[in-house]
């Protein structure tokens, strides 16, 4: 069996099985790919015009027409939801992508060169791990402009040294490993060392933090646009749309503030759940 | 053993110097390169003439280059001038200085529900397996979902329409009532922490407990009690204190979001606030500060886990 196989024959089948013996990940799955779908085709799966006004209505309560209420512009709150997932979902998308691609990029670089190039990364890494996220993301705007771009931006700048930290660490210990010297022995170019053979060793770890990673910008993105620095009304971004139905809080109608709540904390939940099943399985692949 | 601790530290201390000199630079030099010609928010909403823009270049040194005004900016904050705010005119520092006392309190307050709450949770799983263990895990697995925001909006309906048992706005007046005014921010702030620190507390225990270092102490017949707090307890607290240091570092940041949403005027509510309006000064200084409070308290927590544990040192710097 040739390298090659072994690492990639062993992905997907054990973590299928395993899940399938858990229910609470089969339901975290179900909710997740729910989520998905909303993001794609909410818009469309909308029952009203998300920014359209109902002014006979404001802030009603639960009902049949309006099955989440409407906000304290007479907007279906359901609509609402549904078209800000998007917005919602993308964001954090984007910072898990940008963050893992050059994070995964510079650790691999860094511990195959080692020397200088591992030194200056390693000590450039330090730095941006020294500046909090939201720190970050807060300068971005101060710098651009309120909206969703600069804190995208910057959160996939700031968690990319938790990526790159960890796939240094996995590479240093892949490549010490003999199967690595062997394909340097028969004169196996480093590129393809390094995309052929390292890539697919630490693909395990890595998916498992980008899960995870998924989960934290939700909440850091939901967190800038309740502070009003992220996604603009009347756009309806969860963070958004749960920071305008604050005051309406006090006077009895929580929905406008409590269902795009509840969907960012099920959606974390149920990605935090499979980012556990994920862990236990790349610590599995590991061994 | 200890000298070679001490350079450890040492190189500590100089690799802390070095990112903070880093991160200076590059918060400076992000705001200084940003698109956007400051003269027009030094001129306050007036379209400036040409001799007041000649004028505010001058005042604020605009033509010097860009390493000049660097090196001019950083021995200013070294020496306590923190600039001038673009949108109040009034200094950085006089803007600071009355919100640190009640960012400081939040941040404190919060700091001791996460300890006691969250470590105090982690051990009791470790400890009480079974059906305490899954409560708390429960707990915990729905706790790290739930951010600030979302306890906030919770606590201030609940509390603020339904049972009225504590103020939602605003931060009171001396300090009994500044707690009073606190709690709830502090609360939404560290339910996320507290399910945090509760799962690593928990995980380090259960990790010291199956070493055989521990089965040794017991098998020797030594009281319960006493392998608990020596062997397992002390064995467990580097990674936990690690993790609390960088928790605490990074709640600072955070607690901006409760500050907004309670309506409390403090650093992180006059960061937000400064960002929204590019009020530049603000940020630089705010940031820079934010990092250095970051960087020195991991720094802190990295030597007392030196203290209590050399090891540590000794494999981190060989990693």
């Amino acid at each position: 069996m040739s390298i090659a196989q072994l690492t990639r024959g062993r992905v997907p089948a054990p973590a299928r099985r395993a899940a399938g013996r858990d229910p609470l990940v089969v339901a975290a799955a179900v909710v997740a790919s729910a989520i998905a779908v909303i993001a794609v085709a909410g818009p469309l799966l909308a029952p009203y015009d998300p920014n359209q006004l109902y002014v006979g209505e404001v802030s009603a309560p639960v009902s049949l027409d309006h099955p989440f209420g409407t906000d304290d512009l007479g907007r279906d709150v359901l609509s609402r939801v549904l078209a800000g997932a998007g917005a919602s979902v993308v964001g954090p998308v984007i910072v898990v992508l940008l963050s893992t691609l050059v994070g995964t990029a510079v650790a691999v670089l860094s511990a195959w060169f080692g020397g200088v190039v591992d030194g200056v990364s390693t000590r450039l890494v330090e730095v941006i791990f020294a500046i909090p996220g939201l720190v970050l993301a807060v300068l971005a705007v101060a710098m651009f402009g309120k909206g969703l771009v600069a804190p995208v931006v910057a959160l996939s700048i700031a968690y990319m040294p938790i990526v790159s930290r960890l796939v240094r660490a996995g590479a240093r210990t892949e490549l010490g490993k003999p199967y690595i010297a062997a394909l340097r022995i028969q004169g196996v170019g480093s590129p393809t060392i390094c995309v052929r053979h390292l890539l697919p060793a630490l693909l395990p770890s890595i998916l498992a933090q980008a899960t995870l990673g998924f989960g934290y910008a939700m909440l850091d993105l939901a967190a800038i646009s309740f502070l009003g620095l992220g996604a603009q009304p009347p756009a309806s971004d969860w963070g958004v749309m749960i920071a305008g139905g604050q005051p309406a809080l006090l006077n009895g109608a929580p929905e406008q503030s409590m269902f795009p709540a509840l969907l960012v904390v099920v959606t974390v939940l149920s990605v935090n759940i499979l980012g556990a099943r994920v862990t236990s399985w790349a610590e599995g692949a590991d061994r | 053993m200890t000298t070679h601790v001490i350079r450890q530290l040492a190189g500590k201390l100089g690799g802390l110097l070095l990112t903070l000199l880093l991160a200076s630079i590059v918060i400076f030099f992000a705001v200084a390169l940003t698109p956007g010609d400051p003269v027009t928010a030094l001129a306050g909403g007036v379209r400036p003439t040409p001799e007041m823009i000649e004028a505010i270049r001058a005042e604020h040194h605009l033509d010097d280059p860009v390493w000049m005004q660097y090196l001019r900016w950083v021995g200013g904050v070294l020496h306590g001038d923190l600039g001038d705010s673009y949108v109040y005119g009034t200094s950085v520092a006089s803007l600071i200085a009355p919100r640190v006392g009640i960012s400081a309190l939040l941040v404190g307050y919060t700091v001791v529900l996460i300890t006691i709450v969250g470590i105090g949770s982690g051990i009791l799983a470790a400890v009480r397996r079974r059906r305490t263990e899954k409560a708390i895990l429960l707990g915990t697995s729905l706790g790290v979902a739930m951010p600030t925001f979302v306890v906030a909006i919770l606590l201030i309906w609940v509390f603020g329409r339904v049972l009225g048992w504590f103020p939602v706005y605003g931060a009171g007046d001396g300090f009994v009532d500044h707690l009073y005014h606190l709690t709830l921010p502090a609360v939404s702030l560290s339910v996320l922490y507290i399910a945090y620190m509760s799962r690593i507390t928990r995980g380090a225990i259960v990790a010291q407990q199956d070493a055989e270092h521990v089965d040794t102490a017991r098998v020797r017949g030594l009281p319960r009690a006493h392998v608990f707090r020596r062997h397992v307890l002390l064995n467990a607290s580097p990674p936990i204190l690690s993790v609390s240091g960088a928790t605490i570092a990074g709640l600072i940041a955070v607690s901006a979001v409760a500050e907004q949403a309670f309506g409390i005027s403090g650093i992180g509510s006059l960061l937000t606030e400064a960002a929204a309006r590019k009020d530049l000064p603000v940020v630089q200084v705010l940031s820079l500060l934010l990092v250095a409070v970051f960087v020195v308290l991991n720094a802190v927590v990295d030597v007392a886990v030196a203290i209590i544990d050399p090891d540590t040192v000794k494999r981190r710097s060989n990693a």
